[in-house]
């Protein structure tokens, strides 16, 4: 019995590991963790024990300056760099509202009332490698993890 | 004398399943097992042909249930060697028989100032049931760690069994690491010590013999899932002179022997911890693991993920941006094989595992401590069974190779 709908191998393991995202794992940006930050969180991911721990710098309610830290795999990893290069010199509204769009690309919405605005290419970024991650399910949680974390800090402001 | 595996390949009808066009090579036995013909059979068996309530129907069909689900437990009193049956419980799974010690036994025999020694190779389900009884009844929990070959430190382990240590909960074999724990010592010591043992077998209960008289520990828990058997078993043997004087776990029907308004009495054993309809066609089903088991020889079972864990062990060895933990001995170590890319996550290495169709476990593998203890947040893990083969494991390694390309390091 032949299953259907096999997908060529390579050609999927190519699509979840970009070059830009194996370009941000091997050489991540904005890592490290800043003194005296403004704003801190840790995010973790209990199935699989990856964690990724803020800091930023607000000023005038504005990211001036963010680091990340943690462990975890390739996709969370380049994720977290990514994010930080994303976020950077954005205002918190904006951050939250890129934060959303991000999500629902794997079709994740806190509130499936509100509509979210679809992101554009140019919105995207390098942010658009990590679209692949949709066909590996449960790699999608390594994905947001560093949104879901940043959210969270950001969540009263 | 080694195991036919082509023979036995036939028998598990999951094993002609392909993945990603690939065949399936299933090397995550430590999380759960596959399930040959005669057990998939003996599930659709019963429901056809069998169904009933168990112990209260007077007719034929209750009585063949009944039947079914007892020689079950008279079977694995025989597989167990295990003094008399009516001890022998059946639970959901393993994580649900120590909890059931640890409420039924624990919150009555425990006290304040108390201790339990634990060891750094507990699954998180012979973690977390004592630790949540420590937090409320004041108890303290002390871990034994490993040593630098991943073996339990047998110095240190004596060294924390003070006097104030009523109770010594211990796996039989690492889930995590493959390590096989020296429970005859630690049960010896830990009775001179007047120290209950309860073993998590779990592990070790599917991959070695298992002499429950020989090894005379208070508490035995294993889970049915991990060795042929049906998922929602598990299995929890102990000392009558426990049973006998614990509480009932659960209450409800089955587990009385009367019940006025005023006063309940408990049922005799086992059915004092068997509240309420059990899970009658997977113990039913579960008889036909045991038999498959029985059959092969448990001794032949364990003798040949020996030859896979060396071959694999070997193999390792050429791979050099690996580390691999465990006792890396195969007298010392079960059929699992806990590895780690030296940059890739173990995750990204699973995912790029089974795009060949190879089924690995990677992350914690509910053993958080020990990972601490390891100084890694997560391993990859290659568990073998009956059904493995040593090209499985060169189709393993193979697929380990890609890694580097895959990362382009």
């Amino acid at each position: 019995m032949e299953p259907k709908n096999i997908p060529d191998p390579m050609g999927s393991l190519d699509e979840l590991y970009r070059e830009i995202i194996l370009d941000h794992f091997k050489s991540p940006h904005n890592m490290g963790r800043l003194p005296n930050p403004t704003l801190q969180g840790e995010g973790t991911n209990p199935l699989c024990g990856d964690s990724v721990t803020l800091t930023l710098r607000l000023e005038e309610n504005k990211i001036k300056d963010i680091r990340f830290d943690g462990h975890g795999c390739a996709i969370s990893q380049s994720s977290s760099s990514m994010m930080t290069d994303a976020v950077l010199g954005k205002s918190i509204s904006e951050i939250k509202n890129l934060g959303k769009s991000f999500k629902s690309v794997f079709g994740i919405k806190d509130n499936p009332e509100e509509p979210v605005k679809p992101m554009n290419v140019e919105e995207m970024g390098d942010l658009a490698a990590l679209e692949g991650v949709k066909k590996f399910p449960v790699r999608i949680k390594c994905a947001i993890l560093p949104w879901n974390t940043l959210l969270e800090i950001i969540k009263g402001k | 004398m080694t195991l036919d595996t082509e023979k036995i390949r036939r028998d598990f009808p999951i094993l002609s399943r392909q993945i990603n066009g690939l065949p399936l090579i299933y090397l995550d036995n430590a999380a759960t097992s596959q399930k040959p013909e005669s057990v998939i059979k003996a599930i659709s068996d019963y429901y056809r042909n069998s169904n009933a309530n168990i112990h209260r129907g007077v007719y034929t069909l209750s009585e063949e249930a009944t039947a079914l689900y007892e020689t079950t437990r008279l079977k694995l009193a025989e597989f167990l060697n295990a003094p008399g049956s009516n001890n022998i419980i059946f639970t959901r799974n393993a994580t649900e028989s120590i909890n059931l010690v640890a409420h039924a036994w624990g919150r009555k025999f425990l006290f304040p100032g108390d201790e339990i020694l634990l060891t750094n190779f507990e699954h998180h389900s012979n973690f977390v049931p004592w630790y949540m009884l420590a937090e409320e009844k004041g108890i303290k929990l002390k871990v034994a760690p490993f040593n630098g070959n991943h073996e339990l430190d047998l110095q240190t382990f004596a060294h924390l069994l003070t006097p104030r240590v009523k109770l010594v909960a211990v796996t039989a074999m690492s889930n995590a690491l493959g390590t096989i724990l020296p429970l005859d010592k630690i049960i010896e010591w830990a009775h001179a010590n007047d120290s209950v043992v309860a073993v998590d077998g779990a592990q070790a209960t599917p991959h070695m013999p298992i002499d429950l008289k020989k090894l005379n520990c208070d508490f035995f828990s294993f889970s049915a899932h991990k060795m042929l058997g049906p998922t929602g078993v598990g299995v929890l043997w102990a000392k009558n002179e426990h049973l006998e004087k614990m509480n009932p776990f659960l209450g409800g029907g089955e587990m009385i022997n009367t019940v006025t308004v005023e006063k309940t009495t408990w049922a005799d054993l086992p059915n004092k911890f068997e509240a309420g309809t059990p899970n009658i066609a997977d113990v039913a089903a579960f008889s036909a693991a045991i038999s498959y088991l029985s059959d092969i020889g448990m001794d032949m079972v364990r003798g040949h993920e020996k030859e896979l864990t060396v071959y694999a062990l070997k193999r390792f060895n050429e791979l050099s941006d690996f580390t691999v933990y465990g006792p890396k001995d195969p007298e010392k170590q079960g059929g699992a094989i806990s590895f780690n890319h030296n940059r890739v996550h173990a995750h990204d290495v699973g995912t790029i595992l089974n795009e060949e169709g190879i089924a690995i476990r990677t992350g914690h593998h509910c053993a958080q401590p020990l990972m601490k203890a390891l100084g890694v947040p997560a391993t990859a893990r290659a568990s073998f069974y009956i059904y493995n083969t040593n090209e499985e494991v060169d189709a393993l390694i193979d697929g380990l190779k890609r890694v580097n390309k895959v990362f382009g390091l």
